[in-house]
């Protein structure tokens, strides 16, 4: 028997963009209050899995065509690429930096190289997330 | 401040983390694998040559001042400890290379590996206590994966104890760290030390000082390795290798961390019970590594009786008892890692696990045999080969303090060790070849070459005892003193 899942795939199309929206802003927040890079990787990570839920495993890989594993690698590489980054302007491992910078529009903002930190973090998460995920749900290797 | 200390964990994680993408180029895996290592070497060289010209050095991460921030510290105990992993690890990678297969080589061994070695230099550089939970996890989080790998029964057999055994130890780490933080209110090692010492005896320091006990005698098989010989001897060659030479080090590394510098004050509870631990592992040991006959297992089992040797330093507490399990330490990585690899190797070639079903490979493979001749005069620790310097130092350590017991049991159990492989020589190694010369297995040079590396290697910590004694005697001073540590962390 065929599940009728009309209002589940109707829902979930607007609902993922909220998510989504959710994550960028708890992302963002994370700078000086809570939320950040791990919270922002795993709320875009649930939206995913809501998207995996509600289409099949190949439709949503057609759509966001793009092997996990190596999002979780280049996410590792953002997070520890930051702390080397001080390393090659002779400060200290991890040593961050900030500036203030004007932005049309969205006013002052002061921006860090913390940010790519949690970039990095971000996509580790994502990445991490949804390997276990997949490979769970595929149940074969690779 | 020198970001030198941090580069033994960053550079393997960033290189592994390019070996993912590059994950189909076999070939330019393994050479850029083989550059990282060689230059780490390099680089772990140079950091112990400026703690011994300098003193101890220690990096702040983002300059958070100690001790609020985290911070590396490079102390020449931890800085020789890492030269050896990474030397012992290009070798493990070098057999690697021939021995596995491209199936393997694409499901991320070698950054897996990598990840490993990042975890352990972690373990042995940080001065924050969390921060050694974390380099601790890194490093299982390898180990898991790389026991699991290739997914054979027996593999997950063992892989879930492991997991399960190491889960819980890792909580019970936790909530010891906890309980520290509780009470002292500092996760900066040199500063935990120093209120500890202004505590004095106190029953609840000592309470938890039991806690990180029984969490690393889990992680490093002093009593508790249970688990050990069945997990060693699951995963493939090169890894077995990797796993028996660093990953119960880094057990007694922090064994040896915790009980020198955070929980001194009370010797006779703490240090009484590390030294009967360790003598009932040397005794327990070498019950093991005569009882079997599968010779994955007589290597396991050598693992833990040379745990055992090392932790007897503990209950000595002198200079010259660390200095010699520093020395012994860094010959049973080498020695170790070669045991591992000459067994995988005698198996590859006979495809027999039990030394009595081999025969007479010394007719065939006359280079081999005589390396298993090497590894076996080294263990048991006979010039001019490496665990001979370890065995005399300690040997004095513990008649300077009148242990006179771990002394007879810890020279005892290497009467053991060198019988338990000497009956592998005269069976396996020795006797009629039962092979004729055309059936005969090819032995590869490039998997006899890490042997013969290690070989080398140990006849170097031997035979040039005189260049390394300055690093070692600082590295035991610094153990035997544990104000120079603070010293050089909070001093500034």
């Amino acid at each position: 028997m065929r599940i009728n899942d009309v209002i589940l795939r109707t829902v979930v199309r607007f609902v993922v963009f909220i998510i989504l929206t959710l994550a960028i802003y708890l992302f963002f927040a994370g700078h000086y209050s809570p939320g950040g890079g791990f919270i922002g990787g795993l709320v875009i990570a649930s939206a995913f899995v809501l998207l995996y839920l509600t289409f099949d495993i190949e439709k949503v890989q057609q759509g966001i065509p793009v092997d996990f594993k190596k999002v979780a690698a280049l996410g590792v590489f953002l997070a520890v690429g930051t702390g080397f980054g001080s390393v090659l302007f002779g400060a200290d491992f991890l040593t961050q930096t900030a500036q203030k910078f004007h932005i049309p529009l969205l006013g002052d903002k002061e921006l860090g190289t913390v940010m790519i930190f949690e970039l990095g973090v971000a996509l580790t998460v994502v990445g991490v997330v949804m390997t276990i995920i997949v490979s769970i749900a595929e149940g074969d290797g690779d | 401040m020198t970001n030198l200390i941090v580069m033994p964990l960053v550079i393997p994680i960033l290189v592994a983390v390019l070996l993912i993408f590059l994950r189909n180029y076999r070939y330019l895996q393994r050479a850029i694998v083989v550059v990282t290592l060689v230059a780490m070497i390099v680089m772990s060289v140079m950091l112990l040559q400026l703690v011994h010209t300098e003193g101890i050095q220690r990096v702040d991460f983002g300059g958070w001042q100690p001790p609020f921030g985290i911070l590396f510290v490079a102390d020449p105990f931890a800085v020789l400890l890492v030269v050896i992993a990474n030397a012992v690890t290009l070798c493990c990678m070098l057999y690697a290379f021939r021995s596995f297969s491209p199936h393997y080589e694409r499901m991320f061994a070698y950054p897996l590996m990598l990840m490993m070695l990042a975890g352990v230099n972690g373990s042995f550089l940080t001065g924050d206590i969390f921060n050694l939970f974390v380099c601790f996890e890194v490093m299982l989080l390898a180990s898991y994966a790389l026991i699991a790998l290739g997914g054979r029964a027996e593999q997950l057999r063992e892989s879930l104890k492991y997991v399960i055994i190491n889960i819980v130890a890792s909580w019970l780490f936790l909530v010891a760290i906890a309980f520290l933080y509780g009470t002292i209110g500092t996760l900066n090692m040199a500063h935990i030390a120093q209120r500890v010492q202004e505590l004095g005896p106190d029953p609840l320091i000592t309470t938890i000082a039991l806690f990180f006990l029984v969490v690393f005698a889990l992680k490093g098989g002093l009593l508790l390795f249970f688990w050990l010989p069945g997990s060693y001897s699951v995963p493939p060659v090169p890894i077995a290798a990797m796993f028996a030479a660093l990953l119960t080090k880094v057990g007694i590394y922090a064994i040896i961390r915790t009980f020198t510098l955070l929980f001194t004050t009370q010797p006779n509870v703490t240090h009484g019970l590390i030294t009967v631990m360790a003598i009932s592992t040397l005794i327990a040991g070498s019950l093991g590594a005569i009882a079997y006959r599968d010779i994955r297992q007589i290597a396991a089992f050598n693992v833990v009786i040379g745990v055992g040797f090392v932790l007897l330093a503990v209950g000595a507490n002198n200079e010259a008892a660390y200095a010699g399990a520093l020395y012994y330490m860094m010959h049973d990585m080498v020695g170790k890692a070669m045991l591992f690899l000459i067994c995988g190797t005698m198996i590859y070639l006979t495809k027999q696990e039990r030394y009595d079903d081999m025969s007479g490979l010394i007719h065939h493979y006359p280079l081999f045999g005589w390396m298993f001749l090497v590894v076996m005069v080294a263990l048991t620790g006979m010039p001019p080969f490496s665990g001979f310097v370890g065995k005399v130092l300690m040997g004095q350590g513990l008649v300077a303090s009148g242990s006179y017991i771990s002394l007879a049991v810890g020279f005892g159990a290497s009467v053991i060790v060198l019988y338990s492989l000497l009956r592998v020589m005269l069976h396996a190694i020795f006797g009629e070849t039962m092979i004729a010369d055309e059936d005969k297995v090819k032995l590869p040079k490039s998997m006899l070459l890490p042997i013969v590396a290690l070989g080398a290697m140990s006849l170097y910590l031997g035979a040039s005892a005189e260049t390394l004694m300055p690093y070692v005697t600082d590295a035991a001073r610094v153990l035997a003193d544990s104000s120079i540590y603070i010293e050089a962390i909070l001093g500034k």
